[in-house]
């Protein structure tokens, strides 16, 4: 098993006499050359990235609706810690619900990591397990999700266009985002899926050509699936501090 | 053999950042558990919220170790979000000034 040097990366799909500058002067080489800017940057994640971007841009444009209708609602918003509270033994727990489905997507988070890292050790069986126990832990967010929307719902009566607690943007906003954002964890949850079995059947190792793209199977894919996975991760973080702490 | 674009780096670094996000995480859960009000509170989210979304895409995202010409060919275009945000709060603060002129006062 030959690990990669961390000897300067250069020369891999640079061509001959190439070398890579680093820092800023390297910023401008990489930008001015031929045919392609991203250096040492395999397309699959490249285009990954520049969909990440759009997201954000989707994203971006939510908060900043959301931003806006709280901004100049002239009825008071509801209060988000009690609205999200449990009773958990007797105590009264402000946003303990969502407080838990953070930590459910960071460990997440850190399960994808691992998944990566012995993906490109070629450990074919961790590389499954952790693949799936990412998996798993996006279906737990969704279904503490699912049980917060009907909560929401039936028992505290918040509709699109209303509700008693206060302001009625609240909830369209409220839907809006997490819904858009549960979506995106659930389409994670069956990439995952789809990815677990192919590591465990050895696609990637035998560089099989997937089912719908063609595409030779490879390690990287596993860090390609990982970057949309920590997205989800990064957008929970401002949605958490933005709507449900502010 | 390994691929050389590929970002392998020892697990202790990530297992460092993974409690950091932990230990964020709960530290913005108590910014609301100990009620703190005002530009305090405000002031302490927006700097969690922040440290935790640069471990993300620094580490775990590998940004930290990527080219430069890349790095900013992807942190740079969100960046003018902000612009966007400014123009929304303009916009927002003077619909609820007429909403205030024109239907009158808070119930």
């Amino acid at each position: 098993m030959s690990h990669a040097s961390n000897a300067p990366v250069a020369a891999a799909n640079v061509g001959p006499a190439a070398p890579l500058r680093a820092g800023l002067e390297g910023f401008v080489s990489d930008w001015s050359s031929d045919q392609r800017a991203f250096k040492n940057v395999s397309w699959g994640k490249a285009m990954m990235w520049i969909f990440l971007i759009s997201d954000t841009f989707i994203f971006g444009c939510f908060l900043i609706s959301y931003m806006t209708v709280r901004i100049s609602t002239t009825v008071p918003w509801p209060n988000v810690s009690q609205v999200f509270s449990l009773n958990i033994a007797g105590h009264d727990l402000p946003l303990i619900l969502i407080a838990i489905m953070t930590f459910v997507l960071i460990s997440s988070s850190g399960t994808m990591v691992l998944a990566v890292n012995y993906g490109y050790r070629k450990d074919r069986v961790k590389t499954f397990v952790f693949l799936l126990l990412t998996a798993a832990l996006g279906a737990t967010f969704v279904g503490m999700q699912a049980f917060e929307w009907s909560k929401l719902i039936l028992h505290d009566g918040v509709r699109p266009w209303g509700n008693p607690l206060g302001a009625a943007q609240f909830g369209s906003s409220f839907f809006m985002i997490t819904g858009f954002h549960g979506t995106h964890v659930t389409i994670g949850v069956i990439f995952l899926i789809i990815m677990a079995v192919k590591v465990l059947r050895g696609s990637l190792d035998h560089e099989r050509p997937g089912f719908l793209t063609g595409r030779k199977g490879n390690y990287e894919m596993i860090e390609t699936m990982g970057l949309y996975w920590h997205f989800v991760d990064l957008v929970w973080v401002f949605i958490f501090a933005f709507f449900y702490l502010w | 053999m390994t691929s050389a674009t590929g970002q392998q780096h020892p697990l202790g670094v990530y297992l460092k950042i993974w409690a950091w996000l932990f230990v964020l995480s709960t530290a913005s859960y108590l910014v609301d558990y100990f009620h703190l009000q005002g530009y305090l509170r405000w002031t302490l989210i927006i700097v969690f919220m922040l440290l935790k979304a640069g471990l993300i895409v620094a580490v775990f995202m590998h940004m930290l170790w990527e080219r430069m010409a890349f790095l900013y060919a992807v942190v740079v275009p969100p960046l003018l979000l902000l612009v966007f945000v400014g123009i929304g709060a303009l916009e927002a603060d003077y619909t609820f000034l007429t909403r205030h002129m024109f239907f009158g006062a808070t119930p």
